[in-house]
This record gives C-alpha cells, structure tokens and sequence, in this order.
C-alpha cells in the first residue's frame, strides 16, 4: 500500500486534491443517485503559513415523495473548511478561519468521500459536531511530544455562531486529546464539546483505533454521548494483500464490516440523530482498481425500537470514487 | 403490538447471532493470516526495501521512513504516486491534519524528497 514513489527535491507547489464520486443508495425503498465532487486547495505561504480549503457539490437526485413520483434534484454545496495554519513552533500550531470541529475522529479523519468505507455517515456523528460539522474561529492544535514509542496530541477550539449562507456553525468550545502507539499502531482518545447557544450542553467522546502492523486489518470505534443520545459504532476491514499483495485481483478486495448502536435518553427535535434506540449492522466490500478509483458495495440492516418513526429498513449502497491530486501549476522540474 | 415486538426481538437476535457469527469467522481467518504475515514478514520487508530505495546510512530518511509508514496510513491509503513539485506541501499539508510535530515533518521530507 506505500508505494509512494520518492522524488528528488521537495517542493512547495499548491495542490489540488480530493474526490469524485457517484454514489447510488436504496434507503428503506427510497431510491437516490449522488453526483459527488469535493476538491481541497492546499496552498504554503512562506516557511510558516498554509492556506487550505475544501469544499463539497452534490446534486442529490431522488423520488419527490421519496419512495414514489418522479425524480427530482437538489444541488448541497458546503464549504467545509477555508482556514489559514500559523506553524507557531515544533509543538503548536494555530488555525484561524473556517474549520472541521475536531471531535471525535469520523468528521475530521474519515468523512471524506476518498477515504470513507461505508457511504453513510455512523448514526452517532452528529454527537459534538453540532450543527454542520464546521466551526469558525480558532483553533490550536499540534504534537505535545512524539517519541518512536509514543506520541501525545491536542486540538482545543472555539467557534462564533454564523447563520451566514455557505458558513453556518454553532457557538461552541471543545478540545480532544489522543495518545498513539506507533509501534503498536494503536490510538486511544477522548473528546469533549459545549454547546454554547440556546440550551447549553456538554458532548463526550472516546475512541479506540487498533491498525496491526503486521495485518491489514484496521479496526476503529468510536463512542459518543451527548446530553439527549448516546451511542457507538465499531469498524473493522481487512484488505485481503496477503494473498498475492495489494496489486493482485484478490488483494484489491477489502470486505468491511460495521455495527453501531445507539439509545435514546430524551427527546431532543434536530438533533441529527434516530428519534428511537436503533441498532445497525453494516456489511460492505471494496474493490481498489488501479489509478485510485474505489468500487463500493454495501448492505445494512437498522432495526429501530418500535415507537420510533424510523422503524426497521434495509439499506443497499453502491458507488464508485475517484480521488485526484496534482499540482495548480507547472514548476521547476 | 406485543407480536411486532416479538417478532423486533427475534430479529435483533438474528442479527446478533449473524454478527457473531462472522465476527468469529473474521478472528479465524484474520489469525491465521497474521500467523502467514509472521511466517514471511522478514519477506516482505525486505523485498519492500527496493521499492522504497531506503539508505542504510541515511538514519533521517529512515526514521522518516519509520513515520511515514507510522502516520500516513492512520487515515487512509496514501497516494499512489504524486508529482516532486508538491512533495513538500502533501507534507505540510499532513504537519497540521495528523498534528506531526516538525522534526516529523523534515524527517518525512527527507524519506520522501532525500
């Protein structure tokens, strides 16, 4: 899998990078196709300044009473991040602007259509990333110490409420703190969020990633629990490389499997999250084609309590991404 | 009402079962493929050498190398193959999103961009 070519002299060209995606779902018989491009600019300004952005366009196409009458589309497009990086020191950096809210780890690490193994998002993300998984205003964030055995990090924020079209967020502070294992590939973490409009409220997190060294397996999880739900989901997939390596037929396959739960304390309308305790279990396979394009197949089964608007439904994904990176001009060779 | 519950219950057990089931299946072949991994793991690394044309006499590249291997993959697959023009702003780029301290960061560079 790093089969990174090296090159001869590091340069500083700004890139552009991201997804292109055509995602297809079947949700309880509701029936949409997404057209989906997200590109990231990442752009150096001197030895200690970098500018970066992504952005996400779909064009959600579905049935108008959605499991019935004709289709119709809806174009999102959401700025998910524009933030100026000051690289204050070795151990510190600070992020001004618009930025992805640093709890947990799906929203900032894992939410992007490039990297994302199953399409939907787990039930339990909107859990202290209220209310679009963006915060404008600062943020510090860097490396506390790294050491070949360990390695401690931060992220701490605050955000201004905007209701600016393109640029809404909440106000709210939080922080998140996580020590990896290097040698043992293992990262353990712990996330907090307040609220701070309307009702105030508190959002706390944990999260535990075991990526073998020795195994292509990744397992990651992640719990939440706000204020009205709380709940978790566990991620495993396992690339099958060691048949004949990555590059073989075989060892293109990558079957993913993920089970979340989650459990509804109180009532809380617009809270992103199932009105009823739910639980899922998600069953999906990937193909690596060659020049970075992903085959993605999936199937879900969600059982809601019985009180729930949400009831039980079957879930059938299926899509193809392609993840681009190159530089905006031509530089010195 | 008391049949519709009954008959959740029956299926959440279902899936429970079925969970469990291939979560079994998962642990055996995944043992038996870290055991293979073991078997040819001195392998592996060293037919892995030429493709990332590693010095021994470099210690920086290599602890780059070491770090690379350690962050990049935390996340997602790293890139196939990317331009010399931007080595150094991927880099930079993954100082802030994977919070890399800067020796990180110049030991990355110098296995990527020697």
């Amino acid at each position: 899998m790093l089969c990174v070519t090296r090159v001869a002299s590091a340069q500083n060209t700004p890139t552009v990078s991201g997804g292109l995606g055509f995602l297809n779902s079947t949700n309880a018989g509701a029936h949409s196709f997404q057209p989906v491009v997200s590109p990231v600019v990442v752009a150096p300004l001197g030895r200690h300044f970098l500018a970066e952005s992504r952005f996400y366009f779909e064009e959600f196409i579905g049935r108008k009473n959605g499991t019935s009458g004709p289709y119709e589309g809806t174009f999102i497009k959401d700025t998910q991040y524009l933030q100026l990086d000051y690289l204050a020191s070795p151990h510190l950096t600070i992020v001004g602007g618009r930025y992805l809210t640093p709890f947990g780890t799906y929203n900032e690490r894992l939410a992007p259509i490039w990297i994302q193994k199953f399409q939907d998002a787990p039930l339990i993300a909107a859990i202290g990333t209220r209310t679009t998984g963006s915060s404008n205003g600062g943020m510090i964030r860097g490396t506390l110490f790294s050491r070949t055995n360990v390695q401690l990090d931060y992220v701490g924020y605050f955000s201004a409420s905007s209701t600016v079209n393109q640029f809404e967020a909440a106000r709210a502070a939080g922080y998140r703190v996580e020590a990896y294992f290097p040698n043992k590939r293992i990262e353990v973490g712990t996330s907090y969020a307040r609220f701070l409009q309307d009702t105030h409220n508190n959002s706390f997190g944990a999260h535990f990633w075991w990526l073998p060294p020795s195994s292509p397996l990744q397992l990651r999880s992640e719990y939440a629990h706000s204020e009205h739900a709380q709940g978790y989901w566990i991620e495993t997939t396992y690339r099958l490389s060691q048949w004949h390596g990555p590059e073989s037929i075989v060892g293109r396959v990558e079957p993913l499997f993920r089970m979340q739960q989650t459990f509804r304390n109180s009532p809380s309308p617009g809270d992103g999250l199932p009105t009823a305790d739910t639980q899922q279990a998600d069953f999906g396979l990937q193909y690596h084609l060659p020049h970075e394009v992903r085959l993605n197949a999936s199937y879900s089964r969600k059982f809601s309590s019985p009180n729930g608007t949400n009831g039980n439904a079957n879930i059938w994904d299926l899509s193809v991404t392609y993840r681009f990176l190159f530089p905006m001009w031509r530089g010195k060779e | 009402m008391k049949m519709q519950r009954s008959l959740n219950r029956i299926s959440v057990a279902r899936m429970l079962l079925l969970s469990g089931c291939l979560s079994f299946l998962a642990i055996v072949v995944m043992a038996g493929s870290m055991e293979q991994a073991r078997a040819a793991g001195t392998q592996d690394a060293k037919s892995a050498k030429p493709a990332m044309k590693s010095s021994d006499s470099d210690q920086d590249a290599e602890a780059g190398q070491k770090k690379f291997q350690a962050n990049c993959s935390r996340c997602h697959d790293a890139p196939e193959q990317f331009s010399p023009r931007i080595a150094g702003t991927i880099v930079r780029h993954m100082r802030v999103r994977a919070s890399l301290s800067a020796q990180d960061e110049k030991d990355i560079l110098k296995f990527l961009a020697p």
